[in-house]
Parts: structure tokens; sequence; C-alpha cells
């Protein structure tokens, strides 16, 4: 049982600042998502909490102590790499006991963790093979074993699931997330997958251009982005963001969105915002899941639902639900639907705004001004 | 299967394309012999000359139908002939050169694998251009660093001697030996050694057991090439060494220009072909390993 604490990281290359100063801890048994676009510095970090960059600046420690120039295998950290990294000349038991016997292990104790391991990632059939004669999803396994046979502190994750198929992706991640809820052991998981990072992580750290944005937990990143970049990257279809200004509609501050033809609608807010910019000018910010067909039966259940008319231009059946692409003035948004409820081709829609869980956006900084989730 | 063609109707330009593809690939095979012929016909000779009698040869000419037959010219090659003062064959210069090129090649093969693997997966401030330098060697002509060696072969002692050869050899060859492992080991995964140093191996643990098992292709190439190169060398052998240190190859040399009035065309013969022997030995044990190592070579 081990904690994690990064204080001023800064990792340069050269000219380049990779990392601006990361400030990141993670408690004993947590679960952290490191994620973001590629070249944000979250494999670097990651490299660097496993000893395989150095530190240019600031500090690492694992359970208190410094840790900035100790060698990896000095870290007890254990690591699954990207491309299963696993030795290619090696049967998978022999990948599996590889640390152990560079570590003097005697061999009875390393066939007893082989057999836990094996059982526990149901492995056994396997475990003579080599690397080349085993599938994506078993090398995933054997890759998994070798880092939970050690039994470290630490286990890093270095986005373990983006070589398999999607279908696999899918149960693996719900692999990994049973293990971690037996193993309980803390957790560092690099992803680009945003929906990996919400459905695995207790805590996600959302990095960009070598700076975390925002490091919460994930329905606190979903529902409160700090910034506009933190929305954008976070949920799929991403959140619209809509240019308008804040005034007042009756006793309500309200955003006026521009329409079709020189038309304005006014968007009532469901609470009042903490600050408002100079100028008045702001984003706001509707996740697609927050926009329906208006009416008004919907309106009596959801009282914080605004209306404004978008033509629709694009209709994309999923199945489970329908994604629409509307025009708002001439700004693109997207929307999810229920297939009952779809928007037609063509059709100038009523579009409800569920402004309870609408974002303000500061122009000029793109930082949040305030949301109205709680 | 049922073949479909036996049932197809006549198609006459089907027919001309087929005599086209027949007298293309007869012309090909054609053109392909008569070079085959070419570059074997010296075999050829030479290894009729190994079985023909000397007054045949010169009676005859060295280029003719074989009329007579001996394995006197084999056994005088090997063991009896005198060369540069000694009547003991080119046996003790064949010996002389596998002491020297056997060691030589282990030793710049394992040096070339170790640099290699420093120069990929161990870089360190100027370890490009360190690598830079090294691969200049590959285009440096021998004659340029006969002096200093002459000069440092006798600082050490080992002038006139096999073992001398041995150390020019070795370092002369590090630069093809470490360009090729590098390269090689350039495509081996950094994941992997990563993923050893976390497990806790040591540089040599992940040398030996990680790198070096997934070597085998590159050290053939590189064995097969070192190999044949220092084998087949003469001048640092011609100019390093004299008489019974000498390499096969600057013995033959001394074989030719004996004393015998006569020229010993049968002898010569036998000569050239014991010292081609090794080279070939290594291409067609090693090719197959070769082959078997590149199909082999799952890295991935």
């Amino acid at each position: 049982m081990a904690t994690l604490t990064i204080s001023r990281l800064i990792k340069r290359f050269g000219p380049v600042d990779v990392l601006k100063g990361i400030d990141l801890e993670a408690k004993t048994g947590e679960f952290i998502a490191l994620v973001g676009p590629s070249g944000c510095g979250k494999s670097t970090l990651l490299a660097m909490i496993a000893g395989l960059e150095s530190v240019t600046e600031g500090e690492i420690r694992i359970d208190g102590t410094l840790v900035n120039s100790v060698a990896p295998k000095d870290r007890d950290i254990a690591m699954v790499f990207q491309s299963y990294a696993l030795y290619p000349t090696m049967t998978a038991r022999q990948n599996i006991t590889f640390g152990m016997e560079s570590r003097g292990v005697p061999k009875a104790e390393r066939d007893e963790a082989v057999r836990r391991v094996s059982a526990l990632l149901k492995i056994e059939p396997l475990l003579n093979r080599k690397p080349g004669q085993l599938s994506g999803g078993q090398r995933q396994r054997v890759a998994m074993g070798r880092a939970l046979v050690r039994d470290p502190k630490l286990f890093l994750f270095d986005e373990p699931l983006s070589n398999l198929d999607a279908k696999l992706r899918v149960d693996m991640r719900t692999e990994i997330k049973k293990l971690h809820q037996r193993v309980g052991k803390t957790t560092i998981y690099v992803t680009h997958d945003q929906i990996e990072a919400m459905t695995l992580a207790s805590r996600i750290a959302v990095m960009h251009q070598g700076s975390i944005q925002q490091f919460d937990e994930p329905q606190v990143v979903y529902d409160r982005p700090s910034n506009m970049f933190v929305a954008g990257f976070m949920g799929s279809p991403s959140m619209n963001f809509i240019p308008g200004e804040l005034t007042k509609a009756g006793n309500m501050p309200a955003v006026v969105v521009l329409l079709a033809g020189g038309e304005t609608a006014a968007l009532p807010l469901a609470n009042i915002p903490a600050s408002r910019p100079a100028d008045g000018r702001v984003i706001l910010g509707v996740r697609p899941e927050h926009l329906f067909r208006y009416s008004d039966v919907l309106k009596a259940q959801k009282p914080a639902l605004a209306m404004a008319k978008a033509a629709v231009e694009v209709v994309e059946p999923t199945g489970a639900e329908t994604h629409a692409v509307l025009k708002l003035g001439d700004q693109e948004i997207v929307g999810r639907f229920d297939p009952d409820q779809a928007p037609r081709l063509g059709e100038i829609l009523p579009l409800g705004f569920d402004m309870s869980h609408a974002c303000l956006f500061d122009p000029a900084t793109q930082a949040l001004i305030s949301s109205a989730a709680a | 299967m049922t073949d479909t063609t036996l049932d197809a109707a006549f198609d006459p330009r089907g027919r001309a394309a087929n005599l086209r593809y027949v007298a293309e690939r007869v012309a090909v095979y054609a053109f392909l012999s008569v070079f085959a012929l070419i570059y074997l016909l010296p075999l050829v000779v030479i290894v009729a000359n190994s079985f023909r009698e000397l007054p045949e040869i010169s009676q005859n000419g060295l280029i003719a139908i074989p009329r007579s037959f001996t394995l006197k010219a084999w056994s005088q090659a090997w063991a009896h002939y005198c060369v540069a003062g000694t009547c003991e064959g080119i046996q003790r210069n064949f010996y002389n050169a596998l002491l020297m090129t056997v060691p030589a090649t282990v030793a710049s093969t394992l040096l070339g694998a170790v640099n290699g693997y420093v120069l990929s997966k161990w870089r360190f401030p100027g370890s490009e251009t360190l690598f830079a330098c090294m691969t200049l060697g590959v285009f440096m002509p021998g004659q340029i660093s006969l002096l200093p060696w002459a000069f440092i072969l006798g600082r050490i002692g080992l002038s006139n001697s096999i073992y001398g050869l041995i150390v020019v050899h070795v370092i002369q060859g590090i630069s093809f030996t470490t360009l090729f492992c590098r390269n090689y080991y350039v495509n081996i995964p950094d994941d992997l050694i990563k993923a050893a140093r976390i497990d806790g191996a040591s540089f040599w643990r992940i040398f030996f057991k990680i790198v070096l098992p997934l070597s085998p292709p590159i050290l053939i190439v590189t064995v097969i090439w070192q190999f044949t190169g220092i084998w087949n060398e003469y001048l640092f052998g011609v100019v390093f060494t004299g008489g019974r240190q000498q390499p096969i190859t600057a013995a033959l040399v001394a074989l030719q220009t004996g004393e015998q009035n006569a020229h010993p065309y049968d002898i010569a013969s036998c000569a050239v072909l014991i010292a081609a022997v090794p080279p070939l030995l290594i291409y067609f044990f090693g090719g197959k390993y070769f082959v078997r190592g590149l199909t082999q070579g799952a890295i991935k």
C-alpha cells in the first residue's frame, strides 16, 4: 500500500518544456487516470514516475520517500506497456518470472507466485507459449501477469488497451477494473481515451500541453470542467460551445445567442454566475445529451429547459440514440436524442436546452465562470 | 479441384500468350545459364588441374580436357611442398589462418554486439557522434593503417605473429560489426529494455538474456562477413608476417612464386581449393541459419 506525491515536476528536453510544473497525488489504493491528447506529456510523466526519464526539476515521492534519482528497479513499481514489451524469446512463464529471477527470488517462491497470478488472470494454459504464439488479448494478460506477480507498491499502465480491437478493449477494461477492486493497488493509468479514464479512475488528471488542466473525480471533471479544453476533451460527442452575451431576462440572468436571420434567443440560466466578464461575452457550454426536442410536457418535468429554434443538418442513428447536427445561427452543434424524439432531416427543431447542466466559459481565458451542476 | 482449363474452348489469344511466356522463360534461363557458365568455368579449370599430372598440364596447356588423373598433388600441396624454405606444404599456413580467423571473428563480433547494444539502447551525450566516427572506419582503406599498425605491433612485441594479426583484424573489424549490430538493435523496441530495467535486470543481464537471444540473424551475418573478410585478407598477412607465420592467403602467393623452375599448376590448384573450403563452409551452414533467422525474427 503506497502513496505517490508529485510536486512542481518539470521536464525539459533542450529548450522544450514537456512538463511545466506538475502537481499530482495518489492516495493508497487510488486509481489515477492521466488523460490527454497525444503529446500532452502524460507518457513522459509516467516514465518519470517509473524512473525511465530523469527529473529536470521538482519532486517525486513514493510513500513519502524522494525517488528522483532512485533506479527503476529500486522504486518497487510494475509497469504494463502499450506494446506489452513481452520478451519475445521467452515463454509466458519466463516473462512473468524474469523480474523475480533478476532479484534472486528462490524457485519455489517464483513457482508459487506464477501459480497465483496465472490463476487470477486465467492464463495457466498459455504459460509455456512464447509471445509470438499468443493473441493480442492473451499478450495483454501475460503483460499484466508480469506486473502483478511482483506485488509492487505502485502499478503503472501506459495505454495498455490501445492495441486491442474495440470489443476486446471493453472486456479488458472491465477486467482491469475488477482486478483493481480485488488487488487494491495504487495505480497510475495513462490513456488518451476519455471513456477509459471515466470508467476506471477514482480521480482523473486531464493534461494538455505539459500541464494538468484539472485533477478531480470523474463526474466532477465531466460536470464542472475547469476550462474549455477539459470540457471539449471529456465526453463524446464533445460539449457544444455557443458564443453568447450575458444579460437579464426578467430577474434571472440569461445568455442571448444568435439565431438564423439575425434573430436572437435568450436562454435563462438556472443560477446566478459567480462572476461576469467585463463585456458580457460568454461561451455557453451544453453537452449533447442535454439537448432535447422541446415540448410543454418536457418543460413541466425540467423547469430549467430553455428553447431556441435550430435547423437539422445531419441525422446519425446509432441504435440506442440518434445524433443530430443542428445549425444554431451559423454555429453547428451536436445533440443526442432518444430515437423516438429524434429530429428529422430538414426540420426546424424547437430545441430544448437543459440549462441546469449548462456551463459558462470566459471567451478570453477559456476558464469556467460557472456551472449549473452542483 | 477440377482442372477447368482442360474443358476450356480453344482460345487463340490465350495460346499465343502462353507461347510468348514460354519463349520468355527460355530466353531468361539461357541468358542466366551463359553467365553461370562464365563464372563457373575458372572453378572447373582449377578443379580439373588439381587432378592432372604436371607434365600433362605443361604439354596440353592449363585449359584443356584432362587426359590424366592423380591425387598426388593434393597430398603434396597439403603436407610436402616447399614453401618459403620449409617443406610442410600449406597445412601450417592453413592452421595459422584458422588460428587467426576464428578468434578474430568471435572477438570482433562480440565487441560489435556490445558496442551496438550501447549505441542503440544506452545512448549518452555524444553517442551519435561516436557512432559516426566509428562508422568512418568502414570507409577507411587498409593501406592507410598499415604503417601505424607496423609501429604498434613492433611496440607491443607482436610483429611476425599470428596474435598480432588477430589484434589488427579485431580492431579493423569493429567498425563493421558495430555498424551491423547497432542498426539491427535500433529495431528492437526500447520498451523491452525499459521493461527489463523495471524488472531489475542489470546492463549485462539485459544484454545476455534479452538482446543476445534476439541477435542470431545479425550475428550470423556479422560472422559470415568477418570470417570471409579475415580469411581472405592478404595485405596485412603478407606485410606483418613471414615464412611459417603466414596465413594461407600469403602462403598461396609464396607458393606461386616458389623456387622450382616449372610452375606447379597442379599443386597451386589444390592449394587454392583447400584455401577456399572454410569460407565456403561458412556460407553453406551460415546461409541456412541466416534465412531461418530472418523468417523467425519475431520481435513484435
